[in-house]
């Protein structure tokens, strides 16, 4: 069986191949040998050894965006997991109407980051308008604001992987916590948390790497303002690329360093929290 | 276990879920009332001063040209998810059941893929893309299968790897090619993962902005996220009410999507992620 399907690859691998080849491998290839070049189009690209890294590491606009973005995601991180884990503790409770709930809290995330960014844009302005500041004002009203359409976008996402992890822990494992004498306190933290981990481990992930690369919203609720100082790694390398003429191998090595840091979280996250995963 | 009620929760949740949707609520109460008072009193209620009725809806879609962006976001999503389903499903199955190093490479790839953020690539990308004439919106499907490929073959070949190869063993014993071994005996056996594939492929290109701004000409072809973004103009100024008109009928499909396959795209999100 295996030869007669090996025959039919060039109908059944070739096409996914070819796309992923021209729409991101090549791209991926030419984006690392371009972060030592210095160039505006890919045809005139001059080797310039590692001049873009020692530009970029120079910058100090790029080394704020770095800290914020660091903040950004240390903050929502937390805050999404807390809150969403919270949500998925309550909804699986018996009550009337914890389905209609579920289904409000998923909505915002189903809205992409171009229009959140616009709704939330007026709702904020409205609100300091009564002191009469605006969101770019300052960035730490920049930051704040994009702190909560972050939560408001992301809560209801990962509060579905937490109920999907609560509903497969067997209720066994309660009574046998019950008659052994444990209260609410340790069924929480010595039975439902360690069970949930392969859940957490999965959403830590997910909120962490959305955050890190968070661009749209950045874009549509503050762009940047005031003065690049609300600019995440991503916005900045956008502006970077497009904003600064010269300024593109400096933009590509942000990517390059973009990349490996986005890399070596992932894989520095899913190392820590696997390890707490326990064997059921 | 016996179930018991609590009204106090069903209470503090619907207050909870009311203050939820509230910022979508204030934007459809905005898209009726003239521009000048949207961004200095948006939580005051349209009056006989204000409402000025479906005007901010007219002029938002004359400006940003709607249906044509409507159109583009329509026809992208759709064929370009068609085009990732039917091809990563069939990529996946070579993968899962022809095992070998272009398999082992090609999987690890994908797994990879998933993780490199779209700024590493942009730039390169959009020269490419330019290169091979891809910038239009049948141009831009192999660029979405492309960048789609990782996720969907990596949860298509957690799928097949559960389920039993001795059908496809019948099916080619009774005579069957390869080919209509695929397309009559494991596809119908997908759809739970072809559905969960598809929602999260359709979320992620419906919402797109910066893939198609850099690969589609702008000149010609917007689709909606882009067109929205448009609306602010180059000084930083904004048409309120254009946009908040603008909003709402960018939200309305999505609201109407999302009640139509509320449980399959809620089920499809928890699979999804599972496997992930």
């Amino acid at each position: 069986m295996e030869k007669a399907i090996k025959k039919t690859f060039a109908l059944f691998a070739l096409p996914t191949l070819a796309a992923f080849v021209i729409g991101f491998f090549v791209p991926f290839i030419l984006g690392i040998y371009l972060s030592f070049c210095r160039f505006t189009t890919i045809s005139d690209a001059q080797f310039t050894g590692l001049a873009n890294y020692r530009a970029l590491a120079g910058d100090g606009v790029f080394l704020h965006s770095l800290w914020f973005t660091a903040a950004f995601t240390a903050v929502t991180v937390v805050l999404i997991n807390v809150l969403a884990f919270a949500a998925a503790l309550l909804l699986t409770r018996s009550f009337r109407g914890t389905n209609v709930f579920r289904a409000v809290f998923f909505l915002p995330n189903l809205i992409g980051g171009i229009v959140l960014g616009y709704i939330w844009q007026l709702i904020f302005n409205g609100i300091l308008s009564i002191f009469g500041r605006t969101l770019t004002y300052s960035s730490v009203y920049g930051f704040w604001g994009l702190v909560v359409l972050m939560c408001w976008q992301q809560i209801g996402y990962m509060m579905i992987i937490y109920i999907a992890g609560l509903q497969s822990i067997p209720d066994a494992l309660y009574e046998a916590a019950r008659i052994d004498g444990a209260n609410g306190r340790q069924l929480l933290f010595r039975v439902t948390v360690p069970m949930s981990m392969p859940a957490i481990t999965i959403c830590t992930f997910l909120t962490l790497t959305n955050s890190f690369k968070l661009f749209d919203q950045n874009l549509a609720l503050t762009a940047g303002q005031p003065s690049q100082m609300t600019e995440l790694l991503a916005l900045n390398i956008y502006n970077t690329f497009y904003g600064r003429a010269g300024w593109e191998g400096v933009g590509q090595a942000k990517a390059v360093v973009f990349f490996l840091l986005v890399a070596l979280l992932a894989m520095i996250q899913t190392r820590l929290t696997r390890s707490r995963e326990v064997q059921q | 276990m016996k179930k018991r009620r609590n009204p106090a929760l069903t209470i503090l949740f619907s207050v909870i879920s009311v203050v939820y949707i509230a910022p979508i609520l204030i934007v459809l109460m905005n898209s009726f009332k003239r521009k000048a008072y949207i961004n200095r009193y948006p939580f005051a209620l349209p009056n006989a001063d204000t409402f000025v009725g479906l005007e901010n809806y007219t002029s938002g879609i004359e400006k940003i040209d709607f249906w044509r962006a409507f159109g583009y976001s329509v026809f992208i999503t759709t064929v370009s998810v068609a085009v990732i389903l039917l091809c990563t499903s069939m990529c996946a199955w070579y993968i899962t059941r022809v095992p070998g190093p272009f398999s082992r490479i090609f999987y690890t790839l994908c797994l990879f893929a998933m993780v490199v953020p779209f700024q590493m690539v942009m730039f390169p990308l959009s020269k490419v893309t330019d290169l091979l004439r891809l910038n239009t919106p049948i141009g831009i499907v192999p660029v979405y299968l492309g960048f789609g490929a990782g996720l969907a073959v990596f949860l298509f070949c957690g799928f097949m790897r559960s389920i039993p190869i001795e059908v496809e063993e019948a099916a080619m014993i009774d005579g069957c090619s390869p080919t209509q071994t695929f397309f009559f005996a494991v596809l119908p056996m997908l759809r739970p993962t072809l559905i969960s594939v598809g929602i999260l492929e359709t979320m992620w290109i419906w919402n797109d902005y910066l893939l198609p701004l850099l690969v589609l000409n702008q000149k010609k072809y917007k689709t909606l996220p882009i067109a929205i973004q448009y609306l602010k103009g180059g000084y930083g100024s904004i048409d309120w009410g254009a946009m908040m008109a603008m909003l709402v009928l960018a939200i309305v499909p999505i609201i109407v999507f999302y009640l139509a396959l509320q449980k399959h795209i809620i089920k499809g999100v928890a699979a999804g992620a599972v496997k992930g």
